[in-house]
């Protein structure tokens, strides 16, 4: 088949699909975890139950994550409807009303997709959409991401086509014009990376995709293998016919199930049509991809140590130079991108490098993806164009902070990068202003934190991560991490010294020069950030024993007001899981300090009419003999755990 | 020691790889999908067949997080510990279900019945704190609503209770 015969039998095919009604459902992760599947079902019974023939398609993520399960109706003669928090209750009520009848049920719509329908908001004017750029994610949510043809009626593939008229020099000249940046999070010139590949000597060459996405808080290249997965394999196909490779390989995460189920289908129905294989759309060119499943290393997302990986080698680095582009994969010149940086590459073919170039900032162009969890309001996932502030993000997309608390700071780039303070919310985010404030752009996960979220713990945290993830190749990334969160144990646990903080800081510098590779390097990024923006809130946990967020459980105690207490509810008493909480019937509750292992859930449960249970630190806030009973029970809990 | 129905498998299993170094990864994955854990003698087996010391074979294997060594439970309980779950205090939930199934994180409960493990992030950070019985995810827990999402799992095996009479508390 030609290109032009693929084409327009994809496009009949989706024309077909807009002649009539059709469901989409957004089953990917996030959906299915919010109940997406029962939706689904609900769906397919309810039309059955009716005799009614109209097509459900399990889609992929439109972003909008807190609304999950998200439908989307769409009809030939009128407009098409987005719902949110679709639970399976709602889809007699949908069915009947804008299926069987005209009745678009916009009460619970999110908004409309067409617009200039009365109350319901238009999608794209939603005020978070004015700051929102979706480039990468334009066809998320909207085709079957198990359906090529979805994709092909959509324009994919026709910039493999153009590309495989032009010559692998021009093309490179194209991407280098564009200045797409590395998507992975190190922002290294992309198409440099490929001119440095293609001129390598070397056979066979390789191109890897890097779907090791391995950050906690992240997951855009999830949502972009579980939505659009064939833009990908079309960026990697181009970047095969410029190197000249003849094998791929992409490299998911086992803890991606659904992705890796998606891109294998999207492998096999690519292959189908001649999209890959030995003579690529009868050009002569020939590329195949393989699936390869990382195993549960943060590490693999190193490229060395991914390559190793996929060798079937332990997932180790390696010095570089030479670097993948001379000598990666067994040894051979190799072309390793990011998920979003091959998925770029079809857009750049198709429209050409300066409208690129002419998004972003001066020297990051296009857009960033980020995902965006923690204390806000509209989780999910935002596409922005480079140069956007933190505060558009948080407050115009993301919707502030909820129940009205106070901002604290943005945790960006996962355990490799930073902390940044309110401060420094009108930072234009791009690959250098990010560098400037101790962070990185990392992967682009996102995760809010509010006066509730303690900055020590925080860095604590991801310490504990790359302690426990570190390869143990290099001695300072191995022993120093260790060093660092002991450090910081001690101090959450008000057993450190003022010296201390000196100490860390020393170390934090010292691991970042002994490491071989950008996991040991940017792992004290978190300490570094928070000590240099929160430095009082260590000083606290130090010198007055004291949490300031009232998190870390060692300084904290909850404690229930006497005189607040309504005595005859026994909520606390009920849930409490180590029954540390007493009182009778009608008797004021008191909390037995030395059982209480500050679960919280007195504070949960109480109602908030009495609103009896409080957080104390330091202990010493505590009645002395209450404080005392904490103390004892530290002191026993911390020798169970040795 | 692994039955002769799982020998068979093993050798099936074996037979649809290349002798190739780079299929080391895919097989224990696979061995592990059917077996639920990696055996000794498996391992044994995979370094005769791609022809490499037994050593390399354990030591990829205990270099990734995901394989496992020992029996999982007939209920598998995983806690999400990344940053939007710990934020929202995943470990409150983890320390719960080690207080409520009576076993630390990594471990198999004697019965068989449950096995607890932390991991890094399953990526639904929007739901957090989030925990994983099997392959059903419990999103928005609290410490007294994961012991509450157990009560199901524990009627399927042996109708064991333990708080469940607290459960009318809400």
């Amino acid at each position: 088949m030609t290109f032009q015969e693929i084409q327009n039998r994809a496009k009949s095919e989706w024309e077909n699909l807009q002649n009539n009604a059709y469901i989409l459902i957004g089953t990917a992760t996030c959906g299915r975890a919010a109940g997406a599947l029962s939706t689904l079902e609900a769906f397919q019974q309810e039309l059955s139950r009716r005799n009614i023939e109209v097509k459900t398609i399990q889609v992929g993520c439109m972003g909008l994550c807190h609304a999950e399960p998200l439908v989307t109706i769409s009809k030939p003669d009128s407009f098409r409807v987005v719902y949110g928090n679709v639970t399976s209750e709602l889809v007699p009520r949908l069915v009947e009303g804008y299926i069987v009848g005209d009745d678009p049920c916009l009460e619970l719509a999110l908004g409309t997709l067409e617009g200039g329908q009365g109350e319901a908001p238009y999608i794209p004017e939603l005020p978070r959409f004015e700051h929102e750029l979706r480039l990468v994610f334009r066809r998320c949510g909207y085709i079957d991401p198990v359906n090529i043809n979805h994709y092909i009626a959509n324009g994919g593939y026709s910039s493999l086509e153009k590309a495989l008229r032009r010559q692998p020099e021009e093309i490179i000249e194209e991407v280098k014009n564009s200045e797409l940046r590395g998507r992975g999070g190190a922002g290294f010139p992309t198409g440099l990376k490929w001119e440095f590949c293609h001129s390598a000597k070397g056979d066979p060459k390789y191109v890897v995709c890097n779907a090791d996405e391995g950050d906690p808080g992240a997951f855009m290249d999830r949502v972009v293998l579980e939505s659009d997965p064939q833009q990908v394999i079309e960026g990697m196909i181009i970047g095969a016919y410029v190197i000249s490779a003849k094998q791929g390989y992409i490299y998911v995460r086992v803890e991606y199930p659904l992705a890796v189920e998606r891109v294998k289908i999207a492998l096999k129905q690519a292959e189908e049509l001649g999209l890959l294989g030995d003579n690529i759309l009868e050009s002569g060119f020939g590329f195949h991809i393989e699936l390869a499943m990382g195993a549960g290393a943060f590490v693999s997302g190193e490229e060395t140590a991914l390559m190793a990986a996929v060798e079937g080698e332990m997932s180790t680095p390696r010095p570089r130079p030479p670097y993948p582009a001379q000598a990666g994969l067994w040894g051979k010149p190799t072309l390793l991108n990011n998920v979003k940086t091959f998925a770029n590459v079809p857009l750049i073919i198709e429209r050409g490098a300066d409208w690129f170039s002419s998004i972003g900032t001066e020297g990051s162009k296009g857009t960033a993806v980020f995902t965006l969890a923690g204390k806000v309001n509209n989780k999910g996932l935002t596409e922005v164009p480079m140069g956007t502030t933190f505060r558009e993000i948080i407050y115009d997309i993301g919707g502030g902070i909820p129940e009205s608390k106070s901002f604290k700071a943005i945790q960006i780039g996962g355990p490799s990068g930073g902390c940044i303070p309110a401060s420094l919310l009108d930072t234009p985010i791009d690959y250098d202003s990010l560098r400037q404030a101790g962070s990185m752009m990392g992967s682009g996960g996102l995760i809010v934190m509010d006066e509730d979220n303690c900055m020590v713990d925080a860095a604590r945290f991801f310490l504990d991560f790359t302690t426990k993830e570190s390869c143990g190749k290099c001695t300072m990334c191995r022993l120093g991490t260790l060093q660092m969160h002991q450090i910081l144990e001690a101090i959450v646990a008000g057993r450190a010294e003022p010296e201390d903080l000196n100490l860390l800081f020393e170390l934090a510098e010292d691991v970042k020069a002994g490491s071989l590779c950008a996991l040991g390097g940017t792992a004290p990024n978190p300490i570094l950030t928070t000590l240099r923006y929160f430095r009082d809130e260590y000083e606290a946990h130090v010198m007055e024993k004291r949490c300031p967020a009232k998190v870390c459980p060692e300084l904290t105690a909850y404690y229930i007001l006497p005189d607040k207490c309504e005595r005859s509810c026994e909520h606390c008493v009920l849930t409490c899981p180590t029954e540390a909480v007493k009182g009778e019937k009608g008797e004021i509750k008191v909390i037995d300090q030395e059982k209480c292992v500050n679960c919280g859930t007195c504070l949960d449960v109480c109602p908030p009419e009495y609103d009896a249970v409080v957080k104390l630190s330091p202990i010493s806030q505590l009645p002395p003999e209450d404080a005392a009973a904490k103390e004892r029970g530290i002191a026993q809990r911390a020798q169970q755990v040795v | 020691m692994i039955g002769t129905q799982e020998k068979e498998q093993l050798a099936e299993t074996l037979s649809s790889y290349g002798k190739e170094r780079k299929s080391l990864i895919p097989l224990l994955e696979e061995v592990q999908v059917d077996l639920g854990y990696l055996p000794k003698e498996v391992m044994q087996e995979i370094a005769t067949f791609l022809a490499i010391p037994e050593v390399e074979v354990y030591g990829v294997a205990t270099f990734y997080n995901q394989f496992r060594f020992v029996p999982l439970g007939k209920h598998h309980v995983r806690v999400c510990m990344g940053t939007a779950c710990h934020l929202a205090g995943g470990k409150l939930i983890l320390e719960a279900l080690e207080r409520e199934l009576g076993i630390k994180v990594g471990e198999t409960r004697e019965d068989g019945e449950f096995s607890l493990e932390r991991v890094a992030c399953v990526g639904c950070c929007m739901l957090a704190p989030v925990m994983i019985v099997g392959d059903g995810i419990h999103p928005r827990m609290t410490p007294f609503k994961a012991e509450e999402a157990l009560i199901p799992y524990r009627q399927k095996s042996d109708g064991a209770s333990s708080s469940e009479e607290q459960a009318g508390a809400q």
